[in-house]
């Protein structure tokens, strides 16, 4: 099979562009962030009538006005935002769409001068869940009034493109017999998917942590919770992005057992990053039982961050330190 | 009943939600040494590795475990705890649940505008009629009317069963992918084994017949399926730049009635494609060069061997090995021990010399070569100790009872000869491929477990248990002009928000319908008030968590 170098040359520009785009987009929500002001003043006349009882629990905030507004659940659509940093907001927004488009762009490119699906070494890997996390959040923000997260969701996207770019940069070629199978499309695809997500519901995570933290003891993240949306509307985005990634990982990691029984003799060999896959899971699987507790917010949402930091070592580090059957990463 | 009371409480103990969370977390944090740490199962190698570079904590690592950990005490403790505490938690949720699918919806509240969704509208329709309206238009809920003592019609409908039955079939699931996941562990096994890709055959007839075996539990090698298996080519195709395109062995197998027929089915065996037999699965693990030697000895017999050389470089198949030989018609074991020959070295498929130093440039046999080095004298073959295919006893060299008497490079046709007059030629190559036999009696039920587990998990997921109440109180209500009030609440009992906008749709479409009634009887009146519905946050939930 032959690489199409022109093609992956494209692609590689692609790729260049997007994280260009995506910086810009950061650096513009790093000023809406910076300048804006705190959340939830524009929705506090939405409050309606049916959640007296949450705005009449104790809650010490300085935040100056509308500290209540937050018993409101995931806003609807996103109403036009006002001043400045409304519109710095929607010119983020608008460039992370542009961005995902360049990316898109990159992996298709990628996948034509290759002749296989475009996520068959770390590099094309990486940028696929960089890619996914980036719509994933595109959806939230479309939904729901969300996008002062952009930050905090921005930042590891453009740090995992970053390294994929470089340390894991592989030239375009082809796939070795192991990975020539139907499998890696709905294998590796699912789990790209699934951890795009995951990086968007612990980025809300670690949102919410910084809110509420800052609601127990104002004197902390003084500067950046006050800004973040409130914290029942992080929670929330946070569960419903993990209960939507969580079957698509479960279906993932049983896929990746299949595909093994076919490729190795066995469904489940305790391989480094079968393990590590499990240890995610089950952390996933606390996150959801914690959150069904009542009380069990905040460790919930602890939780959730130990979990996706769990997704990232998985990527990382069983793929480039230890070694195992997954070890054709095309790196090293 | 005070001897059980303690009992009573360790079992409540066990099976609570913090219970089940630690022990998950537990679980979590037990696997991950599995990850972090070599594993004898895995790699046995690394193991020695870590072992010597880490001489202090690797013994104490050893005895706790750490080098096994799927199989050691503390692990399984773990799992088994979490297990029973998941029984303790689903028997009696299975047995709520199908109490809960036979049991009518509950009472309507008495005021239906402290539910979180509520709506209201007035109407000239009847209380019965459009309690029976409302209800028609409820079809796929689960419902019970009542009549009140004040005369009001309620309907109390419920919807979503599906969510818990779903959480109960994914937690069974995992119950039974363990049980599956253990059967197979016990009546399943593995084994490795090359095979010459010329013809040579494998039978799986016992233990014995494989390089390494790892038998489950319960297996000990004696009664395994028999089949047998003849490797009649291999061919591997390499992209310019050495990477591998493909591999693919021409094989055959008997297996049952064909066995004493004699008869053999073909068929081939690739990377991703194993041969599914009865009960057992053929893989194709990996490959290599059997460089074949012919010794003719100074008598003029002959004795030719091809035997697999490892491979020592992946990308260009260099190969090391060493094919060893009895001196034919010696019948005296010590005179036997001076007189064997061991032809050791590297073999190359294409071959580039520097020098005299051989290596090779190419996976595909183009040019094969090898350097060898003619060892002559006592193989060990004797000595009792196991000894590696690939390589002399060193022991032997070391004490002079091998030694070197001819070291020379050669390509296929070339020979070299001894000093006695033995002559040593390198006729060509063949290939080998590495097989795996699998079996694992279980691996079905696994699968049916998983899919179970996916179902369950999409369904407790994503299906949402609500509650609809309908009231309709007759119009005792001067202020609504003696009209029937009509009202409707509405609660998500599960933490998911989303209910409201189906509780808006639905309460519009309900009062609309009761309004609908009237207007068949006489001159239309006004659509219901608005419909004030708010999702107030969803069910009361525990907010201020710390």
């Amino acid at each position: 099979m032959n690489v199409d170098a022109t093609l992956a040359g494209y692609s590689d520009w692609c790729f260049a562009g997007a994280v260009v785009v995506y910086v810009l987009a950061l650096l513009l929500h790093g000023a809406q962030f910076a300048v804006g002001r705190q959340g939830g003043t524009r929705r506090r006349e939405l409050v309606p009538a049916g959640a007296v009882e949450g705005s009449a629990r104790p809650r010490v905030t300085v935040v100056p006005d509308g500290p209540h507004a937050n018993v409101h659940p995931l806003p609807g659509p996103i109403e036009p935002s006002t001043g400045r940093t409304g519109r710095w907001g929607r010119m983020a927004v608008a460039l992370t769409v542009l961005g995902a488009l360049v990316h898109l762009a990159s992996l298709v490119l990628r996948g034509l001068a290759v002749e296989r699906v475009p996520w068959g070494n770390m590099y094309e890997f990486g940028s696929a869940i960089c890619l996914a996390a980036v719509v994933s959040w595109l959806v939230m923000v479309r939904r729901h009034d969300v996008a002062r997260l952009g930050v905090f969701v921005l930042l590891p996207i453009v740090l995992l493109m970053f390294v994929s770019g470089t340390l894991l940069y592989t030239q375009a070629a082809a796939l070795t017999p192991p990975l020539r199978s139907y499998w890696i499309v709905i294998h590796v695809g699912t789990i790209f998917i699934a951890s795009g997500m995951l990086l968007v519901a612990g980025m809300a995570s670690v949102g919410y942590l910084l809110r509420t933290a800052h609601a127990t003891n104002p004197a902390r993240f003084a500067g950046i919770a006050a800004r973040l949306p409130e914290e029942g509307v992080l929670d929330r985005l946070a569960y419903r992005v993990t209960v939507a990634a969580f079957p698509v990982f479960t279906f993932a990691i049983i896929t990746g057992a299949v595909w093994a029984e076919t490729a190795w003799g066995r469904y489940w060999g305790w391989d480094p990053k079968e393990t590590v896959a499990l240890v995610c899971w089950v952390i996933y699987a606390c996150y959801l039982h914690a959150r069904a507790t009542a009380g069990w917010r905040r460790g919930a949402a602890w939780v959730n961050v130990l979990g996706f930091a769990g997704v990232i070592f998985n990527l990382f580090f069983v793929n480039l330190v230890v070694t195992g059957l997954h070890s054709y990463a095309g790196v090293g | 009943m005070s001897v059980l009371a303690p009992l009573r409480n360790t079992w409540r103990g066990l099976t609570s939600m913090r219970t089940a969370l630690i022990l998950l977390f537990l679980l979590a944090l037990a696997a991950l040494p599995g990850a972090l740490l070599p594993q004898y199962d895995l790699n046995p190698e690394t193991v020695a590795r870590y072992k010597t570079e880490h001489p202090v904590i690797a013994p104490v690592l050893d005895r706790l475990g750490f080098f096994d950990v799927f199989s050691s005490v503390w692990f399984a403790a773990i799992y088994l705890l979490l297990f029973v505490s998941l029984v303790g938690c689903l028997v009696p949720r299975t047995a709520d649940h199908l109490r809960g699918l036979r049991a009518e919806p509950v009472a309507t509240p008495r005021n239906l505008a402290r539910l979180p969704h509520h709506a209201r509208a007035t109407t000239a329709t009847a209380p019965g009629e459009g309690v029976t309206a409302a209800r028609a238009r409820l079809r796929g809920w689960r419902i019970a009317t009542r009549v009140e003592a004040s005369g009001a019609h309620t309907v109390s409908a419920e919807k979503g069963y599906l969510r818990e039955a779903g959480n109960l079939v994914f937690h069974f699931a995992l119950l039974l992918l363990l049980v599956a996941f253990a059967v197979g562990k016990l009546f399943g096994y593995e084994g490795q084994v090359i095979v010459l890709a010329n013809g040579g055959q494998f039978c799986n007839s016992g233990l014995f017949a494989y390089d390494s075996f790892k038998p489950g539990s319960a297996v000990d090698g004696t009664e395994l399926d028999p089949f047998c298996l003849r490797v009649d080519g291999f061919t591997a195709e390499y992209e310019q730049n050495r990477q591998a395109r493909s591999f693919s062995a021409d094989v055959a197998y008997q297996q049952g009635a064909a066995l004493d027929t004699g008869e053999w089915t073909g068929t081939t065996l690739r990377v991703n494609h194993p041969v599914r037999l009865d009960g057992e699965r053929v893989y194709l693990l990996g490959h290599g060069y059997a460089p074949r030697f012919t010794v003719t000895f100074p008598d003029g017999q002959q004795r030719t061997d091809a035997i697999q050389w490892r491979t020592v470089d992946q990308s260009t198949l260099l190969s090391e090995g060493a094919t060893k030989f009895d001196p034919p018609g010696v019948t005296d074991p010590a005179q036997r021990r001076t007189r064997q020959l061991a032809v050791t070295g590297l073999f190359a498929p294409t071959a580039f010399f520097d020098g005299a130093l051989l290596t090779s440039i190419f996976p595909e046999p183009r040019d094969p070569a090898v350097a060898v080095d003619v060892l002559r004298g006592d193989l060990g073959n004797d000595s009792g100790r196991g000894q590696s295919i690939f390589s002399v006893d060193r022991s032997m060299v070391d004490s002079g009872r091998l030694t070197r008497v001819a070291r020379e490079n050669l390509r296929p046709g070339e020979d070299l000869t001894l000093d006695d007059g033995t002559t040593v030629r390198f006729d060509g190559v063949e290939q080998w491929i590495a097989i795996q036999v699998s079996h694992d009696p279980a691996q079905e039920w696994v699968l049916v477990a998983a899919v179970l587990v996916l179902a369950g998990l999409g369904l407790s997921l994503s299906v949402k248990r609500r509650r609809f109440w309908v009231r309709a109180a007759p119009g005792a209500d001067p202020a609504a002009d003696g009209r029937t009030v009509v009202e409707v609440g509405g609660l998500a009992r599960t933490d998911q928000a989303g209910y409201g906008e189906e509780f808006t749709r639905l309460a519009a479409e309900v009062l609309r319908t009761v309004e609908a009634v009237a207007a068949d009887e006489a001159p239309a009146h006004p659509p219901p008030a608005s419909v004030a519905a708010g999702d107030g946050g969803g069910t009361p939930e525990g907010r201020d968590s710390e």
